[in-house]
């Protein structure tokens, strides 16, 4: 078996939490994901915790990439990665983007929030952060 | 190889993550994927495989989304893959078919996979079929897959499940459209979708017109042609018993043998490349071929001769 042909693509959900109301952010994220080389699940809008945690696991992916503006992040972020711990996903990486401050990024870290990208990060720096970060396939 | 046994037993056993990560290692190829497969296909608890396939934009999530509702209230267990083309360039993918399908994103009796086609032509990835034994295996049935966004000749879905349904929209084309071999051809049924738009029941007309008989060297059945609403629901009940009831057409002797057929002529093709790639002289025939010492049918025979 060789090996270095089948190393499969990093999986990434893409998902928005919660009530917000457009969702060009993210898409855009997906879209760069997929230039960098990423297979990117996109769920929509309007998503509850369960639904991204059941996405997640049905997909078996590598990373959840949350994008949250409404404000509502520390009631929905600690609950998917709550949801993922109890069924067993704790190597799936987390990581949340949108409008969330500084003193609540480090609450989140501390509850399995792997990292947190405000307003200005690049398409660029999210990839190198997934390709470092997430697990690799066993 | 070791851990892959208990994720087939657990998939068996209705865990939903030992299903997703058998899932993963069998689209990832992982090692000791072959020597599972015996016991794979061996689980198979007889689902009915359905493949909805057509042109991108003319509602086959939404239609599929529309599907599963409908089977869920008669007490149905539905396994969907939903294949979406990976890039050329980058191998990256975007899966969007999930947005669709957000009504049974909470049901744990809908099993709902993404698979990026991973470089593979004609509408699905390589490791489609297996996933969909796997899904069967696991007690869903129907197992649907929903194909890439196909043109006219993307009709590899038809060699591999038992009922094609081949989605299309009323501005789908003239009668000629309706006569070129290809896609249509392949259709156990075929759908005309947003049938509330104008011009849908011309377009049922018309592929009834064209379709209905079919003669000189084709034995099979013409397709029925049902119009849907997928958004209202509208047709959808009458789809579902349409596809319901060509399951037993599907399992006659005939049609059964011929998808054998093609399954082995695809396992058979699978594993010719893979054996080729993995032979010691492959790089060297490569520069080979590259130089034109030697040909590239010639070469291939050698990989292969023993």
């Amino acid at each position: 078996m060789t090996d270095d042909a089948r190393t499969s693509p990093i999986r990434v959900l893409i998902a928005k939490p919660g009530l917000d109301g457009h969702d060009r952010g993210a898409k855009v994220l997906a879209r760069g994901l997929r230039d960098e080389g990423f297979e990117v699940i996109y769920t929509g809008l309007r998503q509850t915790p369960e639904m991204i945690a059941d996405a997640a696991e049905q997909e078996d992916v590598d990373v959840i990439g949350m994008s949250i503006l409404s404000g509502a992040h520390m009631t929905l972020l600690p609950r998917v990665a709550e949801l993922c711990r109890e069924r067993g996903m704790d190597d799936v990486l987390i990581a949340a983007g949108g409008i969330i401050p500084d003193a609540d990024v480090t609450k989140l870290k501390a509850i399995g929030i792997g990292e947190v990208f405000g307003p200005g990060t690049s398409i660029g720096q999210i990839a190198r952060y997934f390709r470092e970060h997430a697990r690799r396939p066993t | 190889m070791s851990d892959l046994v208990p994720l087939l037993a657990g998939a068996v056993a209705g865990e939903r993550r030992a299903l997703a990560r058998l899932l993963t290692a069998i689209e990832g190829d992982a090692a000791g994927i072959r020597k599972l497969i015996p016991s794979l296909f061996a689980a198979s608890r007889g689902a009915h495989l359905v493949g909805i396939t057509g042109p991108p934009g003319s509602g086959k999530s939404t239609l599929v989304n529309a599907l599963v509702s409908v089977w869920r209230r008669r007490g149905r267990r539905v396994g969907i893959l939903a294949v979406d083309p990976s890039s050329p360039f980058t191998g990256g993918a975007i899966m969007g078919d999930r947005v669709r399908m957000m009504e049974h994103a909470a049901d744990l009796d809908v099993f709902m996979r993404s698979m990026a086609s991973r470089g593979e032509l004609g509408g699905l990835a390589g490791a489609t079929w297996i996933a969909a034994a796997a899904l069967d295996a696991a007690g869903y049935d129907p197992v649907l897959v929903e194909t890439v966004g196909a043109g006219q000749s993307e009709v590899e879905i038809a060699r591999l499940a038992e009922t094609t349904v081949v989605v299309e929209v009323p501005e789908m084309g003239d009668e000629v459209q309706a006569i070129k071999a290809g896609l249509l051809e392949v259709a156990d049924l075929i759908v005309v979708n947003k049938g509330d738009r104008p011009g849908a029941e011309l377009a049922a007309r018309q592929l009834r017109a064209m379709l209905s008989s079919a003669g000189g060297r084709i034995t099979r059945q013409p397709p029925a042609i049902l119009t849907t609403t997928a958004l209202s629901g509208e047709g959808v009940e009458a789809l579902a018993d349409a596809i319901d009831a060509h399951r037993a057409t599907a399992r006659a002797p005939q049609l059964a043998t011929q998808r054998a057929r093609n399954q082995l002529r695809r396992a058979a093709a699978e594993i010719g490349v893979r054996a080729a790639t993995a032979h010691p002289d492959w790089d060297n025939l490569v520069e080979a071929v590259a130089e034109r010492r030697v040909d590239p049918v010639t070469a291939a025979e050698r990989l292969l001769g023993d």
